[in-house]
């Protein structure tokens, strides 16, 4: 049998398989080294803090009376004394602090960042789609509250209600949606100009649903570029409230609280205290930063 | 046989600048589509032409609600359409689908070909089972001539011309009684356009579709019509059964439009005679007194500017108030 060339192009087609924009979009990610890289390195931040505990040889809350009193002559970093990272300046193991520290931080980052992808993507999906009067009041009840400065509410919250994770994570997330319902209301604007939006409306689907169905799932590839941007951010706020010293409670503890700590101490020659939380800080950023970037690149429409 | 739709002074105005923008502004109108009347009766096809910007795609989306038109929109000589709230209006939009012009941007990237033509099945009819759906996406596939194991991919996987089949489908799965074509085939190759034709021709003649096919390209639109109706500035200026229009346009704009055709001859197209037309299209915020045609028309006389021709006659109406056959002075 003869095939012409458009049947052999279809028959190619179907012998490939059906390739999803998500499908690509992974393909690009994996090409890209640097985005890779990041990835390990994340894998390898939320290995440590999910794992660490098992490998450590003192737990987060025991004082260890040998090297109290002595903590720049015995305190350091060793094997012998199963003190890897060495102890803080009360003779606490830094390694199982470290690592609780980097679950802390890593969870208010993660639920800073759920809660802005949630709210922000309704709110601001809803306030475009709808438009007109909606999308004024909503748009200028988000200009109103982001013009509150909201260090100074955090820490009024912290202050009222007590210094605790609960407040912090619900203070993180008051402030994170806003910026996110921004982006996704600019985004839902142009989507819901597209002819397959139109398509819907014309055929009857009920607003709730084209929101859900056509213009969130367009809106993914932005949502996940800025909450891997976001996670960052609210590592740094928080680590920022601790550095002030109203963040987590002892003896609950966050990179930030603990890089406050070793800030602290440097003029006594226990650089370990600082160095190790720093280290794990920046490894975290780096990581987030450089998959945001990777995701970025492979999502972008431009290039779909 | 009755109209199944029949429309009466449809009016379709945009307001350009609100009234409450700044205390001193008043409220400007763009008049998109005034004053439009036609009766379509089923099984049938009317063809709309015009430039752009003339109120064709305004026109179609009036008729279903998408944008605020008033008038009457008479749905089998019983609903005005116009007047029904968005949740009585819904149980019609199964009856009236549309086709969209750019094929890939009317099929949403993230769906799979299954879920984007059942879509309309999903939303008026969700007592049919999923099993049911399917399968009757798939015939539905094979009947515009996709392959039914293409059904879980994506439409940016085909071509232009595959991805109009794909929203001929989604247009046709609810078993609709009128479809509206806005320019299906403008962003097609020529060759894919002949096929896409072919096929809501046939499509028609075995669902007993009414049509509205809206193109810019005459030479479309008469294989497809049975009446063409020439809008200019949201004005019907001319409306009559295919041949007659096709053969004997009486209004200027019409004839106009007809010399423009290219003829795939280069013999004959060397030999053919234009009417050449001067000056750019109105503004439709601020159109011309009169007729709106008087500013490009060969015939404009001094009436053309104080009376606003109506389309008039029977079966053929001509808005105009000097119509009659191409005369020899206006050709170059």
């Amino acid at each position: 049998m003869v095939m012409t060339s458009e049947q052999a192009v279809e028959a190619a087609a179907l012998a490939s398989k059906p390739r999803s924009p998500w499908a690509d979009a992974r393909r690009r990610f994996f090409r890209n080294k640097a985005a890779l890289a990041g990835l390990a390195i994340l894998v390898f931040v939320v290995g440590f803090a999910l794992f660490g505990n098992s490998l450590a040889q003192w737990s987060n809350e025991e004082l260890d009376y040998n090297v109290m009193g002595q903590i720049v002559e015995l305190g350091g970093p060793s094997f012998a004394s199963g003190h890897y990272f060495g102890t803080d300046d009360l003779g606490r193991d830094l390694f199982a602090r470290t690592v609780q520290g980097t679950q802390i931080s890593l969870a208010v980052g993660l639920v800073g960042a759920l809660i802005a992808c949630v709210v922000g993507t309704l709110y601001g999906a809803v306030a475009g789609y709808f438009g007109g009067r909606t999308d004024n009041i909503m748009m200028r009840l988000v200009d109103i509250f982001m013009a509150v400065p909201y260090m100074f509410v955090l820490i009024l919250l912290l202050v009222m209600y007590g210094r605790s994770i609960t407040i912090l994570f619900a203070g993180i997330g008051l402030i994170s949606w806003m910026e996110m319902a921004r982006i996704v209301r600019g985004q839902t604007l142009t989507i819901k100009g597209r002819e397959f939006v139109e398509a819907a409306r014309a055929t009857g689907v009920s607003a709730p649903i084209i929101i859900l169905r056509h213009i969130v799932p367009n809106l993914l590839g932005v949502i996940a570029v800025y909450a891997t941007l976001l996670v960052p951010l609210m590592i740094l706020t928080e680590s920022f409230i601790s550095f002030l010293g109203l963040g987590v409670q002892e003896p609950l503890t966050s990179l930030g609280a603990l890089i406050s700590e070793g800030a602290g101490t440097i003029a006594y020659g226990t650089t370990w205290q600082l160095g190790f939380p720093l280290l794990f800080f920046c490894l975290t950023l780096f990581g987030l930063f450089f998959v945001g970037d990777g995701l970025r690149d492979a999502l972008d429409p431009k290039d779909r | 046989m009755s109209p199944l739709l029949s429309v009466r002074d449809l009016d379709v105005k945009f307001q350009i600048t609100r009234p409450g923008d700044m205390p001193w502004t008043r409220p400007r109108y763009l008049h998109a589509v005034n004053g439009v009347d036609f009766d379509l009766e089923p099984g049938k096809t009317l063809g709309v032409v015009g430039e752009s910007g003339c109120g064709k795609s305004t026109l179609a989306r009036g008729l279903i609600q998408m944008v605020p038109a008033t008038g009457q929109v008479l749905w089998r000589g019983e609903t005005d359409l116009l007047s029904l709230s968005p949740r009585r209006m819904k149980p019609f939009r199964s009856e009236i689908q549309m086709v969209f012009q750019d094929p890939l941007a009317s099929l949403n990237p993230r769906m799979t070909l299954g879920r984007i033509i059942a879509e309309p099945l999903a939303t008026h009819r969700p007592d049919i089972s999923a099993s049911e759906r399917r399968r009757r996406v798939a015939g539905m596939m094979e009947r515009v001539g996709l392959l039914p194991q293409m059904i879980n991919r994506y439409p940016h996987e085909f071509s232009g011309g595959q991805c109009q089949r794909i929203g001929i489908a989604r247009a046709l799965i609810a078993e609709p009684k009128l479809l509206i074509c806005d320019e299906p085939v403008s962003a097609l190759d020529v060759s894919i356009q002949a096929q896409v034709v072919e096929l809501l021709k046939e499509l028609q003649r075995d669902l007993g579709l009414a049509m509205i096919f809206i193109a810019h390209d005459l030479s479309v639109v008469k294989n497809i019509s049975d009446e063409v109706m020439v809008l200019f500035l949201g004005r019907i200026m001319e409306k009559a059964p295919k041949a007659q229009l096709y053969d004997n346009p009486q209004h200027p704009y019409t004839q106009a439009l007809l010399s423009a055709v290219p003829i795939p001859d280069p013999v004959a197209e060397r030999a053919k005679r234009i009417v050449p037309m001067t000056g750019d299209m109105p503004s439709p915020m601020n159109p011309p007194s009169g007729c709106v045609f008087r500013g490009r028309c060969p015939r404009a006389q001094e009436d053309c500017a104080r009376i606003v021709p109506q389309p008039e006659g029977g079966v053929h109406r001509v808005a105009c108030l000097h119509p009659g056959p191409l005369q020899a002075g206006e050709v170059a």
